[in-house]
């Protein structure tokens, strides 16, 4: 056991990363989840993000062009969902879990013929002077664009949600779709914008993994984040802050007991691989333990299906 | 109170504000409204007044751009006025206050207003002029508060302010009166009485008789999606305004009088949290009910009804002796002990609660009755004695439906509540609670149930009726008690209780300056009688 070989800098630096694709697929969710819709194809919409922006990627050699892709198909692919689900009424568990089934599917189709190829580097987005600091500079302001992006996403949706009057409307929608409806807001136009907002949010969480942390095209290579992403936003009471928190929690778990492998520790390895999932909804199950409060920010209307009968 | 000089001839002369022309709108398999035409003016307060299901509500969303008419024409200020959304009808000045608050509990009062206005100024000034507002009109409103948190006479404010604050020219009041204290009725009173002498026209519906008496200057009356009359209610006793509106004569539910015998069910200090997310914890409760006797337990919405039904029913338990049945202890019994032993419970919410919606009508009573009417055997359902049991409520109760086959969802509110009333009552309670056995219900179907819950008693068994309707426990119950933020209050006779006194019991309005909240509405107690 050699626990002295764990840089903590490096392990700092590689948890951002790690939480990203996680990070930005929850933020997604919870907009969707804020607005009424409960759609659990979030992994779905990941993997088909990670092999549209990984194919664009290769067959134009731009990342940007790639992530753009994949935030497009998995729009389109939400939106799919959003017509099912709002205009001809399905259930949402069933097209969401259908969803999932279907973006799994038909990622693997379509990657066939790029497995093994690696895509254009996508290099790390130094800041000027601000990288030149030391310790912090690497951790902080060395990294992809994509986690300052997803933070920026964090704190957009945050304020989105707070102060801006269409944010208010989402909340409203979500809160009594009834009661939205009566006061002249359209409940679907509002619904079916955070559902493509949701998937094109989790197509480049999906392309982030397939872009940057792998960065290769394996299929099913989401292996569950989708679900973890889910949970987070429940388990984080769909506050913003909170589930950044759970992102990074389950992100740095998840970095450490590799490095934790890595180093030979004595515990199980079937003990560290499930940890990131446990401490990630202890905790979180511990902060939003006040049940009436969770409660009260949880979407009154999450899942129901509305129809405007007049 | 202001008068016109003069009664029909002057008021049509004058230019109306607000026309409405042959106006139509049809369902399938419903005409809600046919040929509907009125006229009201500014400085007006014009009751909409017709029985459930008239089509009063189908009107005045027309008017609020809700629905599209089919036939028909609306002028507002002499302008065609044919609003494709409540975000036209804003714009030309007409606003609403909805019958079930079209609120959200999450959010807070400031919240709530700006989405109820077409171009909200930024958060801090809308504050403060929500302050103004509501200290201008007697209002008083915290806008930072969650309305969640608030009693339903404060989320009516939420709901008039929002309206005022767009100046509006019409203001549409859905039954605005169903929840509140009749103290808070008379502060909503001189809230209106104001805007009316502001020159704004109030369309206001109801089929209260005796608050449109007081109140409104001009009726149009529906029925059946018509307009069967037009007239001064003021003019008008009472019964008349009760005839055009229902086309029939009322049968009135017979006197009260029964001798209670012993204690059948009792509850001493009896403390319970609710599960709801803004439910109200039951306080040191007191409660004794006797056999053949109704007690009546009045309370605005949302003071713990629903809590104090779950501890009666035993959807919530609590410690075993806190509870008595007889000398029975039965506080930890979970429902389905409580049923066999009689202890029944109808809840107010009937799709969902009382009933499951997509079952049978077979199937529901099955639910209910399985263990007090032996319907299950070594754990399989007998369904010829469950169909047995629901057919039989369906002839005694005259639930009108196709079949026992049908689902609880096909019923209208007054027949499934019929078949849920009747459910329990075949079923020879004990102790029946329930909880608004009449709500949303018109006058006939309300009558039948108020005299079969008059009926048991009359056999013997010990009833809980838990309302807000004041006039319906008045007039069934034999004592009275109010439910004010979790506390029971004492029980009186309800022989000779004024309506005052009972307002005193629910604890009055909210927030009110001493001595304001007396001064109180033309209203009597009870029916029949009316004062002038």
């Amino acid at each position: 056991m050699d626990l002295g070989s764990i840089n903590p800098v490096l392990l700092i630096s590689a948890l951002l990363l790690a939480s990203t694709p996680i990070l930005l697929a929850a933020m997604g969710e919870l907009v969707v989840e804020k607005s009424g819709v409960l759609n659990l194809g979030v992994e779905g919409m990941m993997i088909v993000g990670a092999v549209s922006g990984f194919m664009a990627a290769v067959e134009s050699g731009s990342p940007a062009l790639g992530f753009l892709a994949a935030a497009a198909a998995a729009a389109v692919l939400a939106l799919l969902f959003g017509v099912l689900t709002q205009v001809l009424l399905s259930n949402q568990v069933a097209t969401g879990l259908g969803l999932t089934l279907f973006g799994l599917g038909i990622s693997s189709l379509m990657g066939q013929g790029y497995v093994g190829i690696r895509p254009p580097a996508s290099p790390r987005l130094d800041l000027p002077v601000l990288s030149e600091l030391p310790v912090v500079g690497p951790v902080l302001f060395s990294q992809h664009a994509l986690v300052y992006l997803s933070l920026a996403a964090v704190a957009g949706v945050w304020w989105y949600l707070r102060s801006t009057r269409s944010g208010l409307i989402l909340r409203a929608v979500g809160e009594s779709h009834e009661a939205a409806h009566a006061l002249g807001y359209s409940v679907l136009g509002t619904r079916l914008a955070a559902i493509a907002f949701g998937g094109a949010l989790a197509g480049l969480g999906g392309a982030c993994l397939s872009l940057v942390i792998v960065p290769q095209w394996t299929e099913g290579m989401t292996a569950g984040r989708g679900w973890i992403a889910l949970a987070i936003v429940v388990f984080g009471s769909w506050r913003a802050w909170r589930v950044l928190l759970g992102a990074y929690l389950f992100g740095g778990v998840s970095v450490l007991q590799l490095n934790l492998q890595a180093a030979g520790i004595a515990i199980p390895v079937e003990l560290l691989s499930m940890s990131p999932y446990l401490i990630t909804i202890l905790v979180l199950v511990i902060i939003s333990s006040d049940k009436r409060r969770a409660q009260a920010n949880a979407p009154n209307s999450l899942g129901r299906t509305f129809h405007a009968s007049g | 109170m202001r008068r016109e000089p003069g009664s029909d001839g002057a008021r049509r002369v004058s230019t109306p504000l607000l026309e409405v022309r042959g106006l139509r709108k049809a369902y399938p398999g419903v005409v809600a409204n046919d040929d509907v035409s009125f006229a009201a003016r500014r400085g007006e307060v014009h009751a909409l007044l017709g029985e459930n299901g008239a089509g009063k509500s189908t009107l005045v969303k027309t008017v609020y751009g809700l629905l599209r008419p089919d036939e028909g024409r609306m002028m507002l200020d002499g302008r065609d006025y044919a609003p494709a959304s409540p975000h036209d009808a804003r714009q030309a000045g007409v606003a609403m206050v909805f019958q079930h608050f079209s609120l959200f509990e999450a959010l807070d009062v400031a919240e709530n207003v700006a989405l109820g206005m077409e171009v909200p100024p930024p958060m801090r000034e809308l504050a403060t002029r929500i302050r103004d507002v509501s200290e201008t009109y007697g209002l008083p409103l915290d806008p930072n508060r969650l309305v969640g948190t608030l009693s339903a006479g404060e989320r009516q404010r939420v709901e008039i302010i929002r309206c005022l604050l767009q100046d509006p020219q019409v203001l549409i009041m859905d039954e605005p009166t169903s929840v509140l204290t009749p103290q808070e009725v008379a502060i909503l009173f001189e809230t209106l009485k104001r805007l009316r002498t502001e020159g704004k026209l109030i369309l206001y519906i109801s089929h209260k008789l005796e608050e449109i008496r007081a109140l409104c200057d001009w009726a149009t009356i529906l029925r059946h999606g018509k307009v069967t009359g037009s007239c001064d209610p003021r003019q008008k006793s009472a019964r008349e305004l009760a005839e055009t509106m229902v086309g029939s004569e009322l049968a009135l539910p017979a006197a009260k009088t029964r001798e209670p015998g012993e204690v059948a069910l009792s509850i001493a200090g009896l403390t319970a949290a609710s599960g709801a997310a803004f439910g109200t914890e039951l306080k040191d409760l007191f409660l004794e009910v006797r056999r053949g006797e109704i007690l009546g337990i009045g309370g605005v919405a949302g003071n713990g009804q629903d809590e104090l039904l779950a501890v009666l029913s035993g959807e919530a338990r609590s410690a075993p002796d806190s509870i008595l049945l007889g000398d029975l202890p039965i506080g930890s019994f979970g429902p389905n002990e409580r049923r066999a032993l009689g202890v029944l419970a109808a809840p107010e919410e009937r799709l969902g609660h009382a009933t499951a919606p997509d079952m049978t009508l077979v199937e529901n009573a099955a639910l209910s009755g399985r263990r007090r009417m032996g319907m299950v055997s070594r754990g399989f359902v007998n369904w010829g004695k469950a169909r047995a049991h629901a057919e039989h409520v369906i002839a005694q109760f005259d639930v009108r439906v196709p079949g026992a086959g049908s689902v609880a969802r096909s019923l209208s509110g007054g027949n499934l509540q019929k078949f849920v009333i009747g459910r329990e009552i075949l079923q020879q309670p004990e102790v029946l609670v329930v909880n608004q056995p009449t709500w949303g219900l018109d006058a006939a179907a309300a009558a039948a149930i108020r005299q079969s819950l008059l009926d048991l008693a009359g056999q013997g068994a010990a009833v809980i009726v838990i309302s807000q309707d004041l006039d319906e426990l008045m007039e069934i119950s034999t004592r009275f008690s109010a439910l004010n933020e979790g506390r029971l209050s004492k029980p009186r006779d309800t022989d000779g209780l004024t309506l005052e006194e009972i307002g005193l019991m629910l604890g009055g309005a909210h927030d009110l300056e001493a001595g304001q909240g007396l001064s109180m509405p033309d209203r009597a107690v009870g029916s029949g009688e009316t004062s002038p």
